[in-house]
């Protein structure tokens, strides 16, 4: 049985199912966006992101989805300044049993008692390049936190749009990691070193921890020395514009994307929807799209709406897009068949 | 009355176990966080972190729109309403 959380613009649902048999179980947060949820792979417990445009941004805890949620404490920023938390992007639970959370603008959060209370991680936000960060499309957002399998505290970062960030001491310290990237959104003579880069997502291979694979605002990359510099591996792509990505645990030279036509133009290109899998780092990619909408599709899927569960052929792929319907694949990829249609935009799945 | 009356709709209602609270205060500013202080629940829900009315929301006193700084007396009504500018399809 495997069991998706998927946040909507209207609400938490929770599905169930095996094979290629789904059924919506629960609804949570009726009306109320929810932006991202998961289940902390160490306590069992659940998380849920809520985004409230009256209320603000604020995350909820559970031991059943199903059953009654209990806000955390402690997600804001410090009373002094003048900013205030915008949005909740991602939760992750590192191998010691931390939690980051990830927001808006540019923030990151820890809590070491099971997600009840939460920090604010002050070396990023009194960072002295702080002043120059730029907001994405979608803000100031922090919205990939990447743990090092067996190395606690070891993290690596995706802001959108201030490029890679490296830790090796659970955020007492920060340092780039953004040599390599480039990006073709600024003038061919801007500064080698410049900050402005908008990362889209970052995963990193559990089985060779300093291989991570990186979707940018156009391209598609690949690191071989743990985040610290970039190799493009876009070509062969339709498009090298895209959100979503996800890894085989089995095989480190795996990875799957999702890509868009554009920039300018963020749908699936040429109204056909696949995915797009590459099985040695990047060097060739397949398309993956046996049982998805082939024609006049014209899908929108957002950041953190693809997820995976399993491994090598028994790998179980899921996604979602902002048309409501969701997407799964018991077959690493081979063949997919719609866990869920007519929900309410998608903004995340993730396996529980 | 010895105070003003804070009145609260939806989950602001259902978190401070109560739609209506008599509270004392000189400003709008000052009611909300005593109710903040009263009802902790609260925290964060109307006012961020810097102490300012949450963009979609709107506070009225005795019918009439005011913000952070509006002066109450005892006896004032003040309504805490989501804005129609938050909401979307």
């Amino acid at each position: 049985m495997t069991e998706l959380l998927v946040g909507t613009k209207k609400g938490l649902f929770v599905l169930e199912g095996e094979g290629d048999e789904f059924a919506v179980t629960a609804r949570q947060f009726a009306g109320e966006p929810v932006e991202y949820a998961m289940r902390d792979p160490h306590s069992g417990r659940y998380f849920a992101a809520m985004i409230s445009p009256f209320y603000g941004p604020k995350l909820f805890f559970a031991d059943d989805p199903r059953g009654e949620w209990h806000q955390a404490a402690g997600l804001a920023l410090p009373e002094e300044g003048d900013a205030s938390l915008e949005r909740l992007w991602t939760l992750v639970a590192d191998d010691d049993g931390t939690l980051y959370a990830g927001g808006d603008p540019g923030v990151l959060f820890s809590s070491r008692d099971g997600g009840e209370s939460w920090a604010l991680n002050r070396a990023l936000w009194e960072h002295p390049t702080r002043p120059q960060w730029q907001p994405g499309g979608g803000g100031l957002c922090l919205h990939s936190i990447v743990p090092t399998p067996g190395t606690p505290g070891r993290l690596a970062l995706g802001i959108s749009a201030v490029g890679i960030w490296l830790t090796d001491d659970a955020g007492e310290t920060w340092r780039h990691g953004n040599q390599g990237i480039r990006p073709r959104y600024l003038p061919d003579d801007a500064p080698k070193d410049t900050i402005t880069l908008c990362i889209h997502n970052l995963k990193r291979a559990p089985k060779q921890p300093d291989r991570l694979f990186m979707q940018f605002h156009g391209g598609v990359y690949r690191s071989d020395d743990g985040a610290e510099s970039w190799t493009y591996i876009g070509d062969g792509l339709p498009s090298d514009f895209g959100f979503p990505l996800v890894v085989d645990p089995a095989d480190p030279d795996s990875a799957y994307v999702i890509p868009l036509k554009a920039d300018m133009d963020r749908v699936t290109p040429e109204g056909h929807v696949r995915v797009y899998e590459t099985r040695d780092a990047g060097a060739s990619w397949e398309p993956r799209g046996d049982g998805l909408p082939a024609e006049h599709a014209y899908l929108t899927i957002l950041r953190q709406a693809f997820d995976a569960t399993g491994e090598g052929e028994g790998l179980e792929l899921y996604f979602g897009a902002t048309s409501g319907d969701v997407f799964g694949s018991p077959d690493a990829g081979g063949s997919w068949f719609p866990a869920a249609v007519r929900l309410p935009p998608v903004y995340s799945v993730r396996v529980a | 009355m010895t105070g003003a009356l804070v009145r609260l709709r939806g989950p602001l209602k259902q978190l401070a176990g109560g739609g209506e609270h008599e509270l004392a205060g000189a400003t709008v500013k000052e009611l909300l966080q005593t109710l903040e202080q009263a009802k902790p629940q609260l925290d964060g829900w109307i006012l961020d972190e810097r102490d300012r009315i949450r963009r979609h929301i709107n506070v009225f006193v005795n019918g009439e729109r005011g913000d952070e700084n509006t002066p109450v007396a005892d006896g004032d009504r003040i309504d805490v309403l989501p804005a129609i500018s938050g909401g979307s399809a």
